[in-house]
């Protein structure tokens, strides 16, 4: 039994969980897989639409003081739960919170969570899948069982078990608790990542031209970086884009259960949470419906994105 | 294929003994558990003493490490704090978990894999768009507000559906079984679809729609055959992560399964029950792994394990 | 004095608990009428008790809800006024409020057939005080002689304590026994109703792991099934007591999130829920979910929050005073609790004898232009001010409001802290490393104003989180507790409070009252003093 062999079953594995099928053999010919890309993804609506929302969301979180005035902390109670008005327009939560100003002012904190998770991912992830995939033998065994480690919990109660141990408390610094979430979200979602990026990068491996590099004599980093990367990117990429709005999602759930991102931080998640109570559902739905749509928004804009740019990156999809 | 089986289960070894010791620290360092066990009040010091004599907490972590693997190769997952055996609980739960994951698994394979079936033969129309915007939007909305409606409407307001499953009957867990499942359901019918949608051009099938059969049975028989292989890959790496991210769901329909012990577990600092609830999930994972892979070799003979 | 029956020897500076039998209506005559009936059975919500079923070792809600119903206490409280009314005693008699002798009635037995005895007491709390049995409940035993030799001397408890019995209790026959205190204790008899002080059998000694699946009962429940999902007791033939149960059997469905156990009452799949969840109080829904079948009643809980003994900036009492009258508690018990809460006024619930009504004045009172002024005189706050606490009892939007007040007010940047759980938040306040101010909830354990003071304020009192320490309230706790009537007493305990109202160690919130509801099955409902649903008084309506 070869290596080789073995591993094309896990191969296939991964390119299905990578979103139906993974990068096939580049079109031969002038033009670079990328500039093919592009020129599918212009003439794609969903792209755009999508572009379009991920823009918007990025200023929000940026410059939320272009969307709104309202200071988003201060709350008077007396006035809780009034239903969306003039002065108002998203509505006062139970708190006495100006609904819209939370919303605007949420998007950075879950933003950040979701676009650093998959950035770290995508780099942690793609590093060790891209050498296990390329080296093989007992190198590729060891790191594929170091990530079965950590792919074999799930994401939310690997989660629950580090933020038990490492809480976060009001008054530290914004980023630190951010780049907390983000450290244990990427901890436990690396190895996905690197499954998929080892599976694309056999894939990439035998082709041709890759053996034709090799035998003008390029070096392995050349082949690495030059030839294999570019073509195994995709489905990593296309994950990366799905995972980023789970990740948002997670944050939401981790709230929930009461150890997520701590007060006066500002987030979907937290707002979502706090206002998903029946109780509260029954009375005040306005405190749910809207930091829920913002969410579901930016979820979608990253997953059409990613279908858009998996749908580019496979010719046979076209 | 016999001597990848054993080499992939002589691998969960390792495996298996790096997952415990990380849970093992991660609930280690939780702090001492004996604390707050006492209501409003501070524990006596007599109290704290027995409890962390009976449990080892008064050890060194790698003592405590040490103490649990013995046990766990006489075959014994401890002790739990009530002070029943840590395998007495988790059997009691297990059929529960199981049942539900069953459910949540049939709803999203069902759901699926129609839609996926529907977008994929009506690429890039109207049906195609409708299935990607309604799945994307349930991943979109984190479960617990899902469940929380679910409840609400087919529970209470409808009354379709037992709003809880304290009891873990069949009935009682379609609810939230298919609110579980409701998060995969997204990508079950992205997978199905672009499956169909390669799949309609291959060669085979333009056969046999040359060869005159109906559209029905080009889709049922050829294609759709065919497009389950990475379905089937999903569900195998789903199943563990259904399991383990039942937290949520079985919290809010309060179904006495693992998701449940887990969470008060890991609320009481348990350490020998989260270890054992959790290492049955990974080995879970691992083996569920292992079958889709031998499976592979069964549904697409092309691909060889040996 | 709420219409409490008490009768007392004043001359004789003898303080007896008597029997209300009278009063009380004879509730439990018509004990067994039901037997033959199927569907004499109810379903009320439980959650895991963290240990087995023993009265010494359970100091939490979810096993004590359940031992109420398989313990029988020398004392019980009045379900109405929890006015202690004697139960297996037949008389607790003492001269001196430091040597009791204690009666108790003859030919009652356990749910194992054997008898309850004099012994059965003794034997139970040597048993429950003795260090190295590691009960909860040992602390209960304090104030008998003796406690401090049967305690371990080590923290791992490795030495053996001096002795294994407490010296203060004596057997004098099978129907009497004797308690000597090491100070004089006023209110003695009135603590002789919580679980600890419950008695146990023979069995219990030679196999108290056996009560994890069976445990024995003295009460008017027996435990009849114990497993995950479901404790089942049913009526125990061998009871004797006025408080007979009127259902056959009870059956605690265990719920992990108590919205469970709220939506399953609505839809009529549970019978009785003890908790409902506080989003739900907004607007009233619980009140149209459950119309015509819902309840609340005040309990002894007050909650509060107290000032970081280790936070330096929060020495100052003009501070402290300000902060208290920062908190707008009206507003916060509108609109967070749906005024199912009642603003304190006072370091006590107003449900014991001894509460006096206002007693902390205008600290306890909202004024932001007396608050700010004060604040201006105190030297202020810098930094974060967090208000720690424990998540899973639901009193994060309670915080936030807290703080929001303060914040609002003051100008302090007050922030809401959660810890996962009260055992963290107990942790840190254990080692002494939170900082500003912190959550702390006080459920009675028995009906008196000393059960308010000293457990929490007591210098090195085991809950004297916010580590006061003032003389002057100690020597008044001790005056008090050697008063020879409990209204002297109580006057002397109210003295003590004032020292609380100057200092301000913590401040005190609100009351809170029992919520409760129940499914359109069954009838009679209702909650005792404690916020504990009476589970034995329930009946189920005759279709």
């Amino acid at each position: 039994m070869t290596d080789t062999e073995q591993l094309t079953a896990e191969t296939r594995d991964e390119a299905a969980r990578a979103g139906g099928s993974a990068v096939n053999t580049p079109v031969a010919g002038g033009r670079s897989l990328w500039a093919d890309a592009w020129r599918e993804l212009r003439h794609n609506p969903l792209f755009w639409i999508s572009a379009v929302l991920i823009l918007l969301i990025v200023l929000m979180a940026v410059v939320p003081q272009l969307f709104t005035s309202t200071d988003p902390t201060y709350a008077n109670l007396s006035t809780a739960r009034t239903p969306p008005n003039r002065a108002h327009i998203f509505g006062i939560d139970n708190q006495g919170y100006d609904i819209y100003a939370r919303t605007i002012h949420g998007a950075r904190a879950s933003v950040l969570v979701g676009l650093g998770t998959a950035v770290f991912t995508l780099i942690i992830g793609g590093f060790f899948g891209l050498v296990a995939g390329y080296a093989g033998g007992w190198l590729d065994a060891v790191l594929q069982r170091i990530g079965d480690i950590f792919f074999a919990f799930p994401l939310l109660l690997g989660g629950l078990v580090f933020l038990y141990t490492f809480p976060s408390n009001p008054g530290d610094p914004f980023i630190e608790m951010v780049a907390k979430i983000i450290l244990v979200l990427t901890i436990i979602a690396w190895p996905q990542t690197a499954r998929v990026m080892r599976a694309s990068v056999l894939q990439v491996k035998p082709s041709d031209y890759i053996q034709a590099a090799r035998a003008l004599g390029a070096s392995g980093p050349r082949i690495i970086f030059r030839h294999i990367l570019p073509n195994a990117l995709g489905p990593v990429i296309v994950i990366a884009t799905i995972n980023l709005g789970v990740f948002i999602g997670v944050e939401a759930t981790l709230s929930f259960l009461g150890i997520g991102l701590q007060p006066p931080t500002i987030s979907w998640g937290i707002d979502i949470s706090n206002a998903s109570g029946i109780g509260l559902v029954r009375a005040a739905p306005y405190m749910l419906l809207f930091p829920s749509i913002f969410l579901s928004i930016t979820v979608l804009a990253f997953i059409m994105l990613g279908d858009a740019v998996r749908d580019a990156l496979d010719p046979k999809l076209r | 294929m016999v001597s990848y089986t054993i080499r992939r289960i002589l691998q969960m070894i390792p495996v298996l003994l790096g997952a415990t010791f990380i849970l093992f620290a991660a609930v280690f360092a939780l702090g001492d558990p004996s604390a707050g066990r006492c209501g409003q009040r501070p524990c006596p010091p007599g109290y704290i003493a027995k409890f962390r004599a009976e449990y080892h907490l008064d050890q060194p972590l790698l003592v405590q490490y040490g103490y649990y693997l013995g046990k766990l190769f006489r075959g014994d997952l401890g002790t739990s704090f009530y002070g029943n055996p840590v395998a007495h609980e988790l059997a009691i739960r297990y059929p529960t978990t199981i049942k539900l994951t069953v459910i949540a698994i049939l709803c999203e394979v069902i759901i699926g894999v129609a839609a996926g079936v529907l977008a994929g033969i009506r690429k890039g129309r109207f049906l195609d768009n409708l299935v990607l915007i309604s799945t994307l939007l349930v991943i979109s909305i984190p479960v617990f507000v899902i469940g929380n409606l679910a409840q609400l409407v087919f529970g209470v307001k409808l009354e379709w559906f037992p709003p809880t499953a304290g009891q873990g009957s069949l009935y009682e867990l379609l609810l939230p079984g298919f609110v579980l499942g409701a998060l995969s359901v997204a990508y079950i019918s992205r997978l199905t679809r672009n499956s169909v949608v390669e799949n309609l051009r291959t060669d085979y099938v333009r056969t046999a729609r040359a060869k005159g059969l109906s559209n029905a049975r080009v889709i049922s028989v050829h294609t759709l055959r065919n497009s389950l292989i990475p379905v089937v890959t999903f569900i195998g790496t789903d199943i563990g992560s259904l399991m383990g991210g039942a937290i949520v769901t079985e919290r809010i329909f309060n179904v006495n399964g693992i998701g449940n012990f887990i969470f008060r577990s890991i609320n009481q600092k348990d350490g020998q029950s989260v270890v054992g609830a959790v290492l049955i999930l990974v080995v879970v994972y691992l083996v569920m792994n292992l079958i889709v892979d031998l499976l592979y070799g069964v549904l697409d003979p092309r691909i060889s394990n040996d | 004095m709420r219409g409490r029956s008490r009768a007392m020897a004043a001359a004789a500076g003898i303080i007896a608990v008597t029997l209300t039998a009278a009063a009380c209506g004879g509730g439990g005559s018509s004990s067994s009428g039901n037997s033959g009936n199927t569907a004499n059975e109810i379903t009320v919500r439980g959650c895991t008790p963290q240990n087995p079923l023993v009265g010494g070792n359970t100091a939490e809600v979810c096993g004590g809800n359940m031992l109420d119903l398989i313990t029988r206490k020398l004392v019980h409280y009045n379900v109405d006024t929890a006015a202690p009314e004697l139960d297996l005693a037949t008389a607790i008699d003492t001269k001196d409020n430091q040597h009791f002798d204690v009666k108790i009635q003859s030919g009652q037995k356990f749910s194992d057939g054997t008898p309850i005895t004099a012994k059965s007491f003794v034997d139970a709390w040597n048993y429950t005080a003795y260090g190295p049995n590691g009960q909860q409940g040992s602390y209960f035993f304090e104030p008998i002689e003796g406690y401090a030799a049967t305690q371990c001397t080590d923290d791992e408890c490795k030495a053996k304590p001096k002795a294994e019995t407490l010296s203060g209790l004596k057997v004098k026959s099978d129907t009497e026994f004797t308690i000597t205190t090491s100070e004089k204790v006023s209110n003695l008899p009135v603590r002789l109703g919580y679980a600890a002080f419950s008695p146990q059998p023979e069995a219990f000694f030679s196999n108290p792991d056996s009560y994890k699946t069976k445990p024995i009962s003295s009460g008017p429940y027996q435990a009849s099934s114990i497993n995950d999902t479901d404790y089942v007791f049913t009526k125990n033939p061998n009871y004797q007591g006025k408080w007979a149960g009127k259902t056959d059997k009870i059956d605690f469905r265990i719920y992990n999130d108590p919205s469970a156990a709220y939506t399953d009452v609505v839809a009529n799949n549970l019978d009785v829920t003890d908790i409902i969840p506080p989003d739900q109080l907004v607007g009233d829904q619980w009140k149209s979910d459950l119309d015509g079948r819902n309840g609340t009643k005040p309990q002894g809980v007050i909650q509060a929050f107290g000032f970081s003994p280790i936070d330096s900036q929060l020495k100052n009492v003009n501070l402290r005073h300000a902060i208290s009258m920062a908190v707008d508690r009206a507003t916060i018990v509108k609109q967070i609790y749906n005024n199912t809460r009642t603003p304190a006024d006072s370091f006590v619930s107003p449900v014991v004898q001894g509460y006096k009504a206002g007693a902390c004045g205008q600290y306890c009172e909202y004024n932001p232009t007396e608050a700010k002024a004060l604040y201006a005189k105190s030297p202020g706050y810098k930094g974060t001010l967090t208000f720690a606490y424990n998540q899973d009892g639901g009193h994060g939007p309670m915080a936030t409001a807290v703080c929001n007040s303060i914040k609002n007010t003051l100008g302090i940047d007050c922030q809401p802290k959660s810890e996962p759980d009260f055992k963290t938040l107990r942790d840190q306040l254990n080692k002494r490393e939170l900082k500003g101010i912190f959550r702390s909830g006080w459920q009675m354990d028995y009906p008196s104003i000393e059960n308010f003071l000293a457990p929490i304020y007591a210098k090195g009192a085991a809950s004297n989180d916010t580590a006061y320490d003032n003389p002057k309230f100690d020597a008044k706790l001790a005056q008090a507790a050697a008063a020879p009537t409990e209204e002297e007493a109580n006057t002397l305990y109210q003295e003590a409070e004032q020292y609380l109202v100057q200092d301000m160690p913590a401040v005190p919130e609100w009351y809170d009252e029992a919520a409760y509801g129940w499914s359109n099955r069954v009838e009679n409902v209702k909650t005792n003093a404690f916020g504990v649903i009476d589970y034995a008084s329930i009946t189920v309506k005759s279709s």
